[in-house]
């Protein structure tokens, strides 16, 4: 049985708009339209979507602290806004733009708050810790104040909270923002050891496409409260991104090739990218046609960003 | 939840208001040297008014001394200034990640009102205290039962002013700026609660309408039980009072609370 079901679920806002110096309209706004999804448990799902497109609107539902206008939910076989309290303890959330932790308080203070408050056994709380401190190398600022770390150490610092307590399921926004390469990889590999390891469920909203890549099972992707794709990342990348580049490097400076099935998109000296569907041509018979009418001195191929793929499908979306 | 798991959580967040405000040093020698300048100016002035007549009430000279001294340090213990947490966190939206915690938020700000309130004894009320002791020689409870009574309404007093100020914070839910409601609050919690003068020097009627608030439970009856101008029977009906209050606003808080977050959960933050 899926952990979390979604049934035909939307959400209506009522917005006031000045119409005329003193009369204002009421309109009602659709941040979520007939949404139908259910997540296995011990799977890693990517959410993802332009900013407004009903992401947290749709966290906040799953979570408890706002309630649909219409159809069911169901998260850990409990109706989230009717159990929050009681849901609350089976799952860990981290809004990216939130302080969590107590902001006066060293780090650890906080941690060993969060154990009394989710009833956490003090020999449990204690091994965690210690996996938490080792995984995402707390060790450095665990006794220093939340208000003085800097952002990197703050999400490290906020990730453990959310998973402290052994959540079923976990909730992330934008765990990665603001991080610099390495710890953005600590974290990736920090959420894939807890998902393998502890068989949790997570869900994360994301702007990096890297974390999509890195981490997720599958991705639902959502546009204007609406869900207009939902399944894995290869096959998202080969629904939208069949186009791939052929870099090539000439002996000389040549004005751009002519090639069969593809077309030159950029040139800089003797480099020239040739983009081509990776379907109907292969990258070898491209390469032999390319040599054929110029000496080639060096080639790469380019799989396509999941960038340009998700670019690519809000562009299609009609309006 | 079994009760010594629920206590200890309780102590853990009475141990974070604690820390939250022990993180502060600074602030806090700059509070005490403030309230010690306060106490001076306001003794010199309510001395004046025993130039013509011996008491008031139940207050003589010395009784008004140890009442302005008192004040000067519980004033923060009952956070007569003001507490606008809530409220910022309404704003904020950060009340949100509150609302995903398996722990109430009324009962996370009491117990950690406590903390706070245990701090501000310490460090903020026993200066103050001690200089009306050493310096004008004023009085402590007369009796070992004078002081547990008073232990026992300055615990009473820090949760009626916590569900006084709950309440004026979840305004919060409803208007975009709150310190509106905070002001008007302050103004009349700090005269009602016989802050500004002691109840006892006001007109009768004046007197008749401020016992009828919650606002002396917050101040004026610890005062009082100090003093000794309670006692006996007065001494139970005060107590009694102070309890009434503290369960009348921590419901009404409790109230208020569910409404906003109703808003708050069906309209979005």
């Amino acid at each position: 049985m899926p952990i979390i079901e979604v049934e035909h679920v939307e959400k209506e806002f009522t917005v006031r708009r000045p119409l005329g110096r003193l009369r204002r309209e009421r309109v009602r706004v659709r941040a979520v339209v007939d949404l139908t999804f259910a997540i296995e448990r011990a799977s890693i799902v990517g959410y993802i979507g332009p900013n407004g497109a009903g992401k947290s609107t749709t966290v906040k539902m799953l979570t408890g602290i706002l309630v649909p206008t219409r159809g069911r939910i169901s998260v850990a076989g409990l109706v989230p806004t009717r159990q929050r309290m009681r849901l609350a303890g089976k799952i860990g959330v981290m809004f990216g733009q939130r302080v969590q932790l107590w902001w006066d308080l060293p780090l650890v203070e906080s941690f060993d708050l969060l154990r009394h408050v989710y009833r956490v056994p003090a020999d449990r709380h204690r091994e965690n810790l210690l996996r938490f401190r080792d995984l995402l190398e707390l060790d450095p600022f665990l006794n220093t104040p939340v208000r003085q770390l800097s952002l990197g150490q703050r999400i490290r610092g906020e990730l453990t909270a959310a998973m402290l307590h052994d959540p079923e399921i976990v909730f992330l926004d934008e765990p990665t923002i603001g991080l610099d390469v390495i710890a953005k990889q600590r974290v990736r590999e920090f959420l894939l050891q807890a998902n393998r390891d502890r068989g949790v469920t997570v869900l994360l909203t994301t702007h990096d496409l890297a974390d999509i890549e890195r981490l997720c099972s599958r991705v639902l992707i959502l546009d204007r409260g609406r869900l207009i794709y939902d399944g894995d990342v290869p096959s998202l990348k080969s629904r939208f991104g069949k186009e791939r580049v052929l870099v090539v490097d000439l002996e000389e400076t040549a004005p751009p090739l002519r090639l069969a099935g593809a077309r030159v998109v950029r040139v800089e000296g003797p480099r020239q990218w040739i983009a081509f569907d990776g379907d109907r041509t292969s990258a070898a018979e491209l390469t032999g046609a390319v040599a054929a009418q110029a000496p080639l001195r060096d080639l790469t191929v380019e799989e396509p960003e999941i960038e340009d793929v998700v670019r690519r499908i809000y562009e299609e979306q009609p309006e | 939840m079994p009760l010594a798991e629920s206590l200890s959580l309780d102590l853990a967040m009475a141990r974070v208001g604690f820390g939250r405000y022990a993180a502060y040093p600074i602030a806090s020698a700059a509070g005490i040297f403030t309230n010690v300048v306060f106490g001076l100016m306001r003794g010199s002035i309510l001395l004046a008014l025993f130039a013509q007549r011996e008491r008031i009430g139940a207050y003589d000279a010395s009784a008004t001394l140890t009442y302005v001294w008192l004040t000067q340090g519980l004033l923060n213990v009952v956070a007569m200034w003001g507490w606008q947490d809530l409220a910022i966190r309404v704003r904020t939206g950060d009340i949100a990640t509150d609302l995903i915690r398996p722990i109430h938020p009324l009962r996370a700000a009491l117990a950690a009102d406590y903390g706070r309130a245990a701090y501000q004894l310490l460090v903020r009320a026993v200066p103050p205290i001690l200089v009306g002791i050493v310096i004008f020689r004023t009085s402590l409870p007369p009796s070992p039962v004078a002081w547990l009574a008073f232990a026992v309404s300055l615990t009473l007093a820090i949760a009626v002013s916590l569900g006084f100020r709950f309440v004026y914070n979840v305004a919060a839910f409803w208007t975009t700026d709150h310190r509106g409601a905070m002001i008007l609050a302050l103004v009349v919690m700090s005269v009602f609660s016989g802050f500004t003068i002691p109840i006892q020097f006001f007109p009768p009627w004046l007197a008749a309408i401020a016992s009828a608030t919650p606002f002396p439970s917050m101040i004026q009856t610890p005062v009082d039980v100090w003093i000794g101008a309670l006692s006996g029977s007065s001494l139970v009906g005060a107590l009694v009072a102070q309890l009434a209050w503290a369960a009348a606003l921590l419901g009404l808080s409790y109230g208020l609370f569910a409404r906003g977050t109703r808003r708050l959960v069906i309209q979005g933050g």
